[in-house]
């Protein structure tokens, strides 16, 4: 596979949902390069979700351009080849585990591949492996908690190998152990990300760039102020609300 | 919500191919179905008992899963020997009791639990994602075999989704009764578990799309060849068509 520096790039990109006149992605930017771990911030329904269902050609935008390691994207049959390079994970994983088992599900993308039988076993057991859920492989899905689907499907996603990883709000729902885990994970990783997510802690400790999003386009990090700040006051270590 | 409680063990029936126990299942269940005399449908109980023994399945297991089957009998006990014409047995008042209608009863119970205890000796000792391997390989289409995969994954989702909407409900004070707003309140419940299954399956087939699904089946099951299921598979040919011919030279 050749080397590609910019993994993704949307130029102009407008989408609304068919017979809404909201602009839910209005005239949209967004560069994703090699190496590149970017995070986004942004409230509830500004539009993330389909900004990387439109990556997928899932949703398919009214105009702008889709180009995915330096090839623009039209058809579906474009995106089909493209698909497989690209993981994402989706918000609920229920949404992305379909088969009975936790191997059969990991192993999923790779015989789609065309991988021989023995080789998706292989390919699936060392990504459970390296995600030290290797003990789940014949667990029955639905049995499984929350947290140990999300990892699942983290793994069937990586287990297809793609260049870039885009993740749907992957705490959601999640307690801190899991988090952590999850952390580690995507730091451990070498190929670029793109993570969508509510937690402004999560976000800044897996990545290296924080975008929001507003109106349909993307605010960059230098056009946005998130940040934290500890503070001092007297309800001490009881717990309170701010108001 | 389905429990594969007899998929796991290490009898005979268990490692037999998949393939081999569902061609089996519809062999006999067929040749029951289809026989029309009492003491032949004994003997497919017989074999159905044996099959249950070779699977060795504990009996009050075996028993708790015909649990609901024993209320459709227990109706069928109460409507048949009273409705059925022919010889009368027992003049109960009005009410006539009838020689003919007490046999179809025990003909209808003898078989009914007959091809139970069949599909529990030979389907249940599967897992679900067996069984789906097995039906590929019989050459059911792979549309079916998705559909009986995907509703063993996400029936307990849907039901989830069912659960929450319906302590939503109760938490507003919703107390089901006999009345139209209680029928209104379901009928918005069920809508609402459509609308949200109909969401979900667009979400999975976006999920699917983006790993690269075109609509084959794969499977990792893998099932060495093996004597014993061509060996199965002919003893259970052999006494289904064996009775089935008795059934039609001397009765």
């Amino acid at each position: 596979m050749t080397d590609y520096f910019s993994v993704i790039k949307l130029q102009d990109i407008c989408f609304s949902y068919p017979g809404s006149d909201v602009k839910v992605l209005d005239h949209l930017n967004l560069e994703i390069n090699r190496k590149d771990r970017i995070g986004m911030v942004a409230p509830n329904g500004s539009g993330k979700t389909t900004l990387l269902h439109t990556i997928m050609g899932l949703c398919k935008p009214d105009s702008g351009t889709i180009k995915v390691f330096e090839k623009v994207l039209i058809h579906e049959k474009d995106f089909l080849q493209v698909r497989s390079r690209i993981g994402l994970l989706f918000q609920d994983s229920d949404d992305q585990l379909f088969c009975p088992t936790v191997l059969d599900d990991v192993a999923f993308g790779p015989l789609n591949l065309g991988f021989s039988r023995q080789d998706a076993i292989d390919t699936a057991r060392q990504t459970l492996e390296r995600l030290g859920i290797l003990a789940f492989e014949k667990s029955v899905i639905h049995k499984l908690s929350g947290g140990q689907k999300r990892l699942v499907a983290l793994a069937s996603v990586l287990a297809m190998k793609p260049a870039v990883l885009l993740l749907d709000e992957p705490t959601a729902g999640l307690d801190s152990s899991v988090k952590e885990k999850l952390v580690h994970i995507l730091n451990s990783l070498d190929i670029s990300y793109f993570v969508i997510s509510h937690e402004f802690d999560f976000a800044n400790a897996v990545t290296d760039k924080i975008y929001s999003m507003e109106n349909g386009r993307i605010l960059r990090d230098d056009e946005i102020h998130i940040h934290r700040h500890e503070h001092i006051h007297k309800h001490g270590k009881h717990p309170h609300i701010h108001k | 919500m389905i429990e594969e409680t007899f998929a796991y063990g290490r009898s005979f029936i268990h490692r037999l191919d998949p393939r081999t126990r569902i061609i089996a299942a519809i062999i006999l269940s067929f040749a029951t179905a289809l026989c029309d005399n009492l003491y032949l449908a004994v003997l497919y109980f017989v074999i159905s008992i044996l099959l249950i023994t070779m699977a060795q399945l504990k009996p009050v297991d075996v028993v708790k899963r015909l649990k609901p089957l024993f209320w459709f009998l227990l109706m069928i006990w109460i409507m048949l020997p009273l409705t059925v014409d022919g010889d009368i047995l027992y003049r109960f008042y009005g009410l006539k009791i009838t020689g003919q209608g007490v046999v179809l009863c025990c003909q209808i119970t003898i078989k009914s639990i007959t091809i139970l205890l069949l599909f529990v000796a030979l389907i249940a000792t599967m897992t679900i994602a067996s069984l789906g391997n097995g039906l590929h390989r019989i050459h059911v289409p792979d549309k079916m075999v998705f559909l009986v995969l995907m509703s063993y994954r996400y029936i307990s989702v849907i039901e989830d989704e069912y659960k929450r909407l319906l302590r939503a409900a109760k938490f507003r004070g919703f107390i089901p009764g006999t009345n139209v707003h209680s029928y209104k309140t379901f009928a918005y419940l069920a809508g609402m578990l459509f609308v949200r299954a109909s969401l979900r399956a667009q979400r999975v087939h976006q999920a699917m799309l983006c790993r690269g699904f075109n609509q084959k089946f794969h499977t990792l099951d893998d099932y060495p060849p093996n004597r014993l299921n061509l060996i199965f598979l002919m003893g259970i040919s052999v006494a289904s068509i064996g009775l089935v011919i008795i059934e039609m030279i001397w009765v």
